[in-house]
């Protein structure tokens, strides 16, 4: 790794990071009316070499807009995206996507379908490095192809993709995403189209490509538990806002944000199967909410409509960050407030029928 | 009780058969399903047999190519063609005692008879499920009025807005539309309208797979209730078998349009009898449990048309041995599961 940026002392420089970065987006009604969708809401985030971040959140939480602002599909509303603590803005787009890849959720739309994967890998190589000669080109898409595991690569070279499963297509398209070298790796929910026994793998090539490549992940996702096996800090974004932050075990294991339980004990956990019954399992699980519309969010902490450990000011203002310790934070009232060992005290469902019980009374 | 005999042959297979003795809604044997074209057919269901207890939860699981969708479109009889039933029996048996009906040779007006009323199906994009230009309202009014000749406008009203509150749906959401309502929302309407002329078994096709990890708590959470009160019988289909773990009584899990395994939930996942099974299970990383590497199961499902000698799954096998490439397995019976596997057959294990 040439590229490598120079390790200061005590802390390195973030490869890529977001500073309070903003997405607002106008759409337009049928009859001439605009509204303003506030889809990330001052989003920070650093990728270190070698290091894992999983971004995790329901759909409509904001998850993928910030990817591609770190992308720079779209450009941020206000804040700033850094490279090498260098604003990107500056930069040819070409050049920065040397650095920085995007990987999709589907890998059926992201391959060109009439072209053979020799093809797709070679557009890649030849558009980011000119000098390549066709035979060069053809022993680099070889090794791309064997370091996404597809060997021998030969074979796979003049393949359409309709002719691989999910599974191989996902490889080639992170294949063509490492044909430009970056020190980046962005993936957008990459797994979550696959089936199941071959999610796995992925997931350990990507450990890998941070391990042996020392490259910085973004790992975008819905499912904790896969964030848990790969990643090494997990960030939870809820309706446009980073809510929590941390070392990834403690963030899953002693959530400081409320909806951060919630999410972890929506999750299915087999482990539980046998030493709970299903009532217990699902008990007062039926009217745990929705996410608020991005529209019209509301006031104070976007959470608190559902929030069973609500209280006055978190409907009017918003929440600092507060440290809880080790790299772990979250934006809540409650360790403000002195209330933060309630968090953990009992279920989220039960929380919440507890409140509507003494609503009701 | 129906003395049927084939409630007698059941009782020989407990591990097919629902546990207790609250009956069988449904019995399926031997079902054989092909997609036939001009080269022949491809069977994408072979085989399958297993029965469902009143009230129960089956769960089915599988990759894609599993045969799943093939295997619930086959029950409901709502495939098309060139799928075609080949062989096999999918007995019903209505709640009142009358005798089992088959519905494999049914034509489509006593079909018609018993969609909704005896069993209905849950699909899964509520959005293409519902009508886009109709209200909510309308769509239950539809349902329930052709379902129960004679119910007036006024009571099919007063039906929609209890069973939307089944679902935890305000009345007033009976004027939407369908695009006027979050995901979610859509997906619990759909299952309100699925039970709107009670029927006794619903077919439920990755219900939860549009949906958020917190909206498919919310959604199975109200399934189970429902089901404790009113007594109805689930499928449920989908590829997330620790989702299943959770919901289901027993799991069926298929590869190459085979159940290769089904058993109790509890005993898929602490003892699973066969391979695949294993592999599946270990396919999901824990949410708390201490972390090791996992590797998921090498290999890709096979090409239906083109299934591997003996077992079809000796290629991807990790414990494999050289019977498995020639030999078909058989079922082999087990205290709380049945598995097809080589391995598990008296002269494997001796």
């Amino acid at each position: 790794m040439t590229a490598a940026p120079e390790a200061v002392a005590g802390e390195s420089t973030p490869v890529l990071s977001a500073v309070d970065v903003t997405k607002h987006f106008v759409v337009r009604g049928a009859v001439g009316d605009s509204s303003v969708v506030r889809a990330v809401e001052n989003a920070s985030v650093d990728l270190h070499e070698g290091r894992i971040v999983a971004v995790v959140g329901e759909s409509g939480s904001g998850k993928t807009t910030l990817a591609r602002m770190l992308a720079r599909f779209y450009e941020p509303t206000t804040g700033e995206i850094l490279l090498d603590g260098v604003p990107a803005t500056g930069r040819a787009t070409r050049t920065y996507h040397q650095d920085v890849q995007l990987i999709f959720q589907d890998p059926f739309g992201s391959l060109n379908p009439v072209h053979r994967v020799r093809h797709n890998l070679d557009r890649a190589l030849r558009i980011h490095d000119r000098r390549l000669s066709a035979s060069e080109r053809r022993k680099a898409a070889i090794e791309l192809l064997e370091r996404v595991s597809l060997t021998p690569g030969e074979d796979y070279l003049d393949k359409f993709p309709h002719e691989l499963s999910g599974g191989q297509r996902q490889r080639v398209v992170i294949a063509r995403a490492l044909a430009v070298g970056p020190r980046v790796l962005l993936g957008d929910e990459p797994i979550s189209m696959l089936d199941v026994s071959i999610r796995l793998e992925m997931l350990n090539l990507l450990d890998r490509l941070r391990r042996e490549d020392g490259l910085a992940l973004l790992y975008i996702t819905h499912d904790i538990a896969s964030a848990r096996y790969v990643c090494d800090d997990v960030v939870v974004m809820y309706a446009g806002e980073m809510v929590e932050g941390g070392p990834k075990e403690e963030v899953i294991a002693r959530p400081a944000h409320p909806y951060t339980k919630l999410l972890v004990e929506s999750s299915p956990d087999p482990d539980r199967v046998g030493t709970l019954s299903r009532e217990e399992l699902f008990d007062d699980a039926e009217a745990l909410g929705e996410p608020p519309s991005l529209i019209e969010p509301p006031d104070g902490c976007r959470f608190h409509p559902r929030c069973p450990f609500a209280m006055e000011r978190c409907r009017t203002q918003a929440p600092p960050r507060t440290d809880v310790g080790g790299g772990h934070w979250a934006r809540c009232w409650l360790h403000q407030e002195g209330r933060a060992e309630e968090i953990g005290a009992t279920t989220f469902a039960a929380a919440l029928a507890n409140r509507d019980k003494e609503v009701r009374s | 009780m129906t003395a049927d005999i084939r409630d007698h042959t059941a009782s020989q297979h407990l591990a097919d058969g629902p546990p207790g003795d609250a009956g069988t809604v449904l019995d399926v044997r031997d079902l054989t399903v092909s997609y036939v074209g001009p080269d022949g057919g491809t069977v994408a269901c072979r085989d399958v047999t297993f029965q469902l207890g009143r009230g129960e939860v089956l769960g089915i699981a599988g990759e894609s190519g599993s045969g799943k969708s093939t295997l619930i479109t086959a029950l409901t009889r709502l495939q098309r063609p060139p799928a075609t039933t080949t062989a096999g029996s999918i007995v019903f048996h209505p709640s009142d005692g009358r005798p089992g009906i088959d519905l494999v040779p049914l034509g489509s007006r006593e079909l018609r008879r018993l969609r909704w009323t005896s069993m209905s199906i849950v699909l899964q994009s509520a959005m293409d499920a519902l009508n886009p230009v109709m209200r909510l309202g309308d769509q239950f009014a539809d349902v329930l009025r052709t379902h129960h000749r004679g119910m007036d406008r006024a009571a099919a009203k007063v039906r929609t807005v209890e069973l939307l509150g089944m679902v935890g749906i305000s009345a007033d959401r009976a004027r939407s539309f369908p695009h006027e309502m979050s995901g979610g929302m859509r997906q619990r309407a759909t299952i309100a309208l699925a039970l709107a002329c009670s029927p006794q078994l619903v077919v439920m096709d990755e219900p939860t797979t549009a949906v958020d990890v917190v909206m498919q708590r919310q959604i199975m959470a109200q399934v189970l209730r429902l089901r404790r009160e009113l007594g109805f019988a689930v499928i449920i289909v989908t590829h997330d078998l620790s989702l299943l773990l959770e919901v289901a009584d027993r799991i069926a899990i298929m590869y190459a349009g085979r159940i290769v395994e089904i058993g109790s939930a509890e005993a898929l996942y602490r003892t699973p009898a066969h391979p695949y099974t294993r592999g599946l299970r270990d396919s999901f990383p824990p949410l708390h449990a201490p972390l090791t590497t996992l590797h998921g199961i090498p290999g890709t499902p096979p090409d239906l048309r083109r299934l591997p000698t003996g077992c079809p799954f000796h290629p991807r096998c990790p414990v494999a041995v050289e019977a498995c490439s020639s030999t078909k397995p058989p079922l082999v019976h087990l205290p709380d599961q049945a598995a097809e596997c080589l391995l598990l057959t008296p002269e494997a294990t001796s």
